[in-house]
């Protein structure tokens, strides 16, 4: 038997929203914390930028290099990487602190503990900072 | 109950790997060249290393894979910050085609320079 028709209106109750300011996220720390976490994203935008910067000075032989190396001792281009690595340890510590929250896993019917999880994290971190640095330099 | 299909998960999902790429290796990139390198910490290392290591296919894809699902994964991120932050969330039809726009011009140029152009 098939269902009845329903029929919708367009009408629906007025929603009671107190209003927000646009700075909420200056009223605590939590809140503020937050929003910094959230705008690492920008950050680590402008770092995967920056790799494809280095990607085509390389492409283009070693004078391309040589200028990206001087793009990089600009005061400015500093700064912005300085901030840049700020933020995206930032997110690391963040992204890694939450894991256990996020990854649920079982090992012998007992719950893995979360300073288990997060901790593997940091070591897989550590790993891969040795395995970059250590490919870079060769 | 009419099942609503989105894409919402999977965009999650890519926000996620993006997530741990982003963590695991960019802070030791932008370590390297953004501050050892120019302040003469450490010694940069020659084009020719670097062409040879970049020249390599499994930094072909690796790099491939951290640029996309970074730049995705910050995509992602931006635009709910941009919801909530600015409250703007009426205005996801602009925010929604800037930001993954972004990201899949950025996946593009990362796609050409890692495969084509080096």
């Amino acid at each position: 038997m098939n269902p009845p028709p329903t029929s919708y209106t367009e009408f629906h109750p007025r929603w009671y929203r107190s209003p927000v300011s646009a700075y909420w996220w200056l009223r605590s720390g939590t809140y503020l914390a937050f929003i910094l976490r959230e705008i690492s994203s920008v950050f680590v935008a402008w770092a995967v930028v920056y790799l494809l910067l280095l990607v085509r000075a390389v492409s283009r032989g070693s004078g391309g290099y040589r200028d990206f190396l001087d793009l990089s001792a600009n005061p400015g281009i500093l700064f912005l990487n300085l901030v840049t690595l700020f933020f995206l340890a930032f997110h690391a510590v963040t992204w890694f602190n939450l894991a256990p929250q996020a990854m649920v896993v079982h090992a012998g019917g007992k719950r893995v503990p979360g300073v288990w999880i997060a901790a593997s994290n940091y070591t897989m971190w550590a790993v891969a900072t040795v395995v970059v640095v250590w490919i870079i330099l060769g | 109950m009419q099942k609503r299909t989105t894409l919402e998960p999977f965009v999650w999902l890519l926000f996620s790997a993006g997530g741990v790429l982003a963590a695991l290796v960019l802070p030791a990139f932008v370590f390297l060249f953004g501050l050892a390198f120019p302040l003469g910490w450490l010694s940069a290392p020659s084009h020719e290393h670097l062409l040879a290591v970049l020249r390599h296919p499994v930094t072909r894809v690796g790099l491939f894979l951290v640029c996309t699902l970074a730049l995705i994964h910050a995509a992602h991120r931006l635009r709910y910050t941009l919801y909530d932050g600015l409250q703007i969330k009426h205005l996801y039809e602009v925010v929604n085609p800037i930001c993954y726009g972004a990201a899949v011009v950025g996946s593009a140029a990362a796609a050409y320079l890692l495969f084509v152009a080096l």
